[in-house]
């Protein structure tokens, strides 16, 4: 029974570390960069599809490719909102036409990166091979891949949240996230901070990418669940709350393996479940005021 | 006749009291004023006789019923209207559809659309905006704004009209404008509640004016009565 | 304008519509079948936009639903489609559809527009899956067949709903519920505030929307054999609506209209041949639209009536 119940716990931890992620990298863009990034899945299959490339081609390790990849992906996202963001900043004439308009870019983007994906790797599922062993570990096994997953989440997940609690630049995106033009005024280089969050956000769901490819099977349509699932997550930690984005993912995770345990079928509809929920009772979520 | 009453007011946002245990009336007939420093919690206040915001915990009763928990389309219908600090106008539209609305939604029986459209074209009229009124009122200058704010306010024919510092940002002829506009509201017979900065205006059109700070009120009288006052004096006016 | 009198200006508009319709109606008569079936689609287009619009469009709250009330018309096609009449199996899943979008509607219409988006975005996701396991787990059957109809039924039926959607939007606009909507996408706390009850209209309006979205997937199934969750539940379905109304303009009651049709006759046209470069195309035109282009077509032609431009240039 104990045992039965640990698999659980740790099943869910190891979903809700990569739900944890992207779901920050979704909460920099939607609280600090106020784009509430519908194409935030693609960047996930990019970087996924992307680890998938440099291993079946010229054998990279997925942990080494991530110099690769998180660039590329930081650089995808933060030319992103140099370019089209910030001009719809510019024209917009209040936050909220800002937050509509920028939401139906990021549709854009969504079927722009989707297709080029899907034009140039097909719609077929594609998967390596990669850490595929078993650790034995409290009477189970576990593949390596994923408890290797699991670390790393938690470890650049809580990076990154001493990065914001305790650095300077982490200081002017949390600046910037409560109080934009004030932000200006103290100093803090606006339009380069937002850009950076944005383009965070992104690394951030390519590295997640990377960690599903090391564990599933990936394909070019499968951006938009997690994105859905960055979604719930974001509103269920609390709208711009980063360490409620982290806390959210992991709660979400374990709700996510107890539903499996019975009926893995409907662990999409638990989780719409809880959204709404959450949505009656209290939709400034855990960490909201 | 008590119009407007509340009893031990209290609002939190967070940890922070805006409003704590705060009485108050309005008596049929009477321009009440209210002032206060910034964020003493005079808006506030507005927002939950408005229905904007709920309360922790108090009363609010308007004509003897029970407001306070009520949305603010019901508020509306049931009398109580007012006008935003930061000006809450539908910009897109004419002067007219701004108005037209109050008359069609806000008002205690509903009106045909004959009827409404009547009653709009006296109001608009009434703050002498009727050579503008097919204008969009993004377009309008600031007064003329405020103008339509309180025509639209009028038009759900309220007993009492809250009106949020209608004179920030006037000039002097305009603030003048203003005060007469005020008196000849309170003519028509509604009772007003107003929060002002401008001093000149609460001392001359005010029966009476409430001092809120820190979110407790410290004073309630007439004007001469409040500007005498020692604690005001302190507080705000002198220092 | 002088409202009494007749003058033959006042007929134009008139006119022309009841032309079109005339036109409309007797297409059946005089091409072949693959016309029908293609016009048939664009008026499927046609309505998923013009009803997006009806809510999306004055008050400003992006719906990402279409997609999922388009599914349930058409599972409800499959469902009851072998023991209902086909007017009634329509007529039902307008009906399913609205019961649907008013529970969606309570929910998260008396919340800020962000967690609507959400919560109508991941919608389709949920239905999918939802029925998939409903196959897969109870009924332990995959998809379902579909009554079958002929091209100029469905092209019948699809213009019956087009006429529909049309006037019901068109009289929408001209109420002082319309009004009210405008007044809510401009300041809805200002609407609150002069006797709206916006909650209420909100969800009334969205609800009747998913009407005609949902008797459209009906009609549209019974081109198909076979239905499955997959093919019902799209995603595509909702993006393009949003696509099509903003770039025929949001402003005027024709720019979604002329958006749709627009795209759509293109789309059946191009898709089959290259579907991921076409949609990628899709994603391009629509960053090029919200960015320079924000009232759309429409905006583009009323500008151009009013003669703007050149008043434009001589102001600076």
């Amino acid at each position: 029974m104990v045992v039965t119940i640990l698999n659980i716990v740790i099943a869910g931890l190891l979903m809700g570390g990569i739900y944890a992620l992207i779901a920050m990298g979704l909460s920099l863009q939607y609280g600090v960069a106020r784009v509430l990034n519908i194409s935030h899945g693609e960047f996930i299959m990019l970087g996924a599809f992307i680890t998938w490339v440099l291993f079946t081609s010229i054998g990279l390790n997925p942990f080494i490719s991530l110099v690769v990849s998180g660039p590329i992906l930081f650089g995808i996202g933060f030319l992103v909102y140099r370019t089209l963001f910030t001009s719809l900043r510019n024209k917009a004439p209040n936050q909220g036409a800002f937050e509509g308009s920028s939401m139906l870019a990021t549709f854009g983007l969504l079927f722009i990166i989707q297709n080029i994906a899907l034009a140039i790797w097909g719609g077929d599922m594609r998967a390596y091979s990669f850490l595929n062993f078993g650790i034995k570990f409290a009477g189970t096994v576990f593949a390596a891949n994923r408890l290797a997953a699991l670390v790393l989440a938690i470890v650049v997940g809580l990076g990154f949240y001493i990065f914001l609690a305790r650095t300077r630049i982490g200081k002017a995106i949390r600046a910037a996230a409560q109080d934009p033009p004030v932000a200006a005024l103290m100093g803090v280089n606006i339009n380069l901070v937002l850009a950076l969050c944005f383009g965070l956000g992104a690394f951030m769901a390519g590295f997640a990418g990377l960690l599903v490819s090391m564990c599933y099977p990936i394909y070019g349509t499968m951006g938009l669940e997690y994105t859905i699932i960055a979604l719930i997550v974001v509103v269920l930690g609390g709208l711009g709350s980063i360490p409620g984005s982290f806390i959210g993912g992991f709660v979400l995770g374990l709700v996510g393996a107890i539903v499996s345990s019975f009926q893995p079928a409907l662990a999409m509809a638990a989780y719409y479940v809880l959204f709404m929920v959450l949505l009656i009772v209290k939709p400034t979520g855990i960490m909201g005021k | 006749m008590r119009v407007l009453e509340g009893d031990k007011v209290t609002k939190y946002f967070g940890g922070l009291a805006a409003l704590s245990k705060v009485d108050f009336h309005v008596d049929k007939g009477e321009i009440v004023g209210l002032i206060g420093p910034n964020g003493a919690g005079k808006t506030t206040l507005f927002n939950l006789i408005s229905g904007a915001l709920p309360l922790k915990s108090g009363v609010i009763n308007f004509r003897g019923e029970k407001i306070s928990g009520l949305k603010p389309h019901q508020i509306c219908k049931r009398g109580v209207s007012r006008t935003f600090q930061s000006i809450k106008i539908f910009g897109n539209m004419p002067v007219f559809q701004n108005v037209l609305l109050g008359a069609l939604f806000g008002t205690p029986t509903a009106m045909s659309s004959a009827d409404a459209a009547k009653e709009t074209a006296k109001l608009v009229e009434f703050v002498g905006l009727s050579a503008v009124s097919a204008v969009p009122v993004k377009d309008l200058t600031l007064v003329n704004q405020k103008r339509v704010e309180v025509a639209r306010a009028l038009a759900t024919e309220p007993q009492l009209l809250l009106l949020d510092e209608l004179m920030a940002g006037l000039n002097s002829t305009e603030v003048a404008e203003s005060m007469e506009l005020v008196t000849a509201i309170r003519d028509k017979g509604i009772t007003i509640f107003m929060i002002e900065h401008v001093m000149k205006a609460i001392m001359n059109i005010c029966g009476r004016i409430m001092v809120l700070h820190h979110g407790e009120k410290i004073a309630d009288g007439t004007p001469k009565e409040v500007a005498t006052s020692k604690k005001v004096i302190e507080v705000y006016l002198g220092e | 304008m002088d409202n009494t009198k007749f003058t033959p200006r006042k007929l134009l508009t008139p006119g022309i519509v009841l032309l079109i319709f005339a036109l409309l109606v007797t297409f059946p008569l005089y091409t072949s079948g693959y016309n029908i079936v293609l016009l048939a689609a664009i008026l499927m287009y046609v309505v998923l936009t013009v009803s997006w619009t009806m809510f999306s469009g004055p008050t400003g709250y992006i719906s990402l639903a279409p997609a999922a009330f388009f599914g349930v018309g058409i599972y409800t096609a499959a469902v009851l489609g072998h023991s209902l009449p086909l007017l009634a199996m329509v007529g039902a899943a307008g009906l399913v559809c609205f019961i649907l979008a008013l529970g969606v509607g309570t929910i998260t219409l008396r919340l800020k527009g962000v967690y609507f988006a959400i919560f109508t975005f991941g919608l389709v996701v949920l239905l999918k899956e939802l029925l998939l396991f409903w196959e897969i787990v109870v009924t332990k059957t995959r998809g379902r067949f579909v009554v079958l109809e002929t091209n100029d039924t469905i092209f019948y039926v699809m213009l019956g709903i087009f006429v529909a959607t049309m006037l019901t939007t068109y009289f929408i606009r001209r109420s002082r519920l319309g009004l009210a909507l405008v007044s809510i996408g401009e300041n809805e706390e200002a609407a609150a505030h002069i006797g709206i009850n916006v909650t209420w209209l909100k969800v009334l309006i969205f609800a009747i929307s998913s009407i005609f979205m949902g008797m459209t997937g009906a009609i549209m199934a019974t081109r198909w054999t076979y239905v499955d969750p997959y093919v019902a539940f799209n995603p595509l379905f909702s993006f393009l609506p949003v696509l099509m109304a903003i770039f025929g303009g949001l402003g005027k009651f024709y720019g979604p209209v002329i958006g749709a049709a627009i795209f759509a006759y293109t789309e059946e046209l191009l898709l089959t041949k290259f579907p991921y470069y076409y949609m990628l195309t899709f994603g391009i035109i629509l960053i090029l639209v919200i960015l320079y282009m924000p009232d759309g077509l429409a905006g583009f032609i009323e500008k151009w009536r009013k003669g703007g431009w050149r008043r434009k240039r001589a102001s600076t």
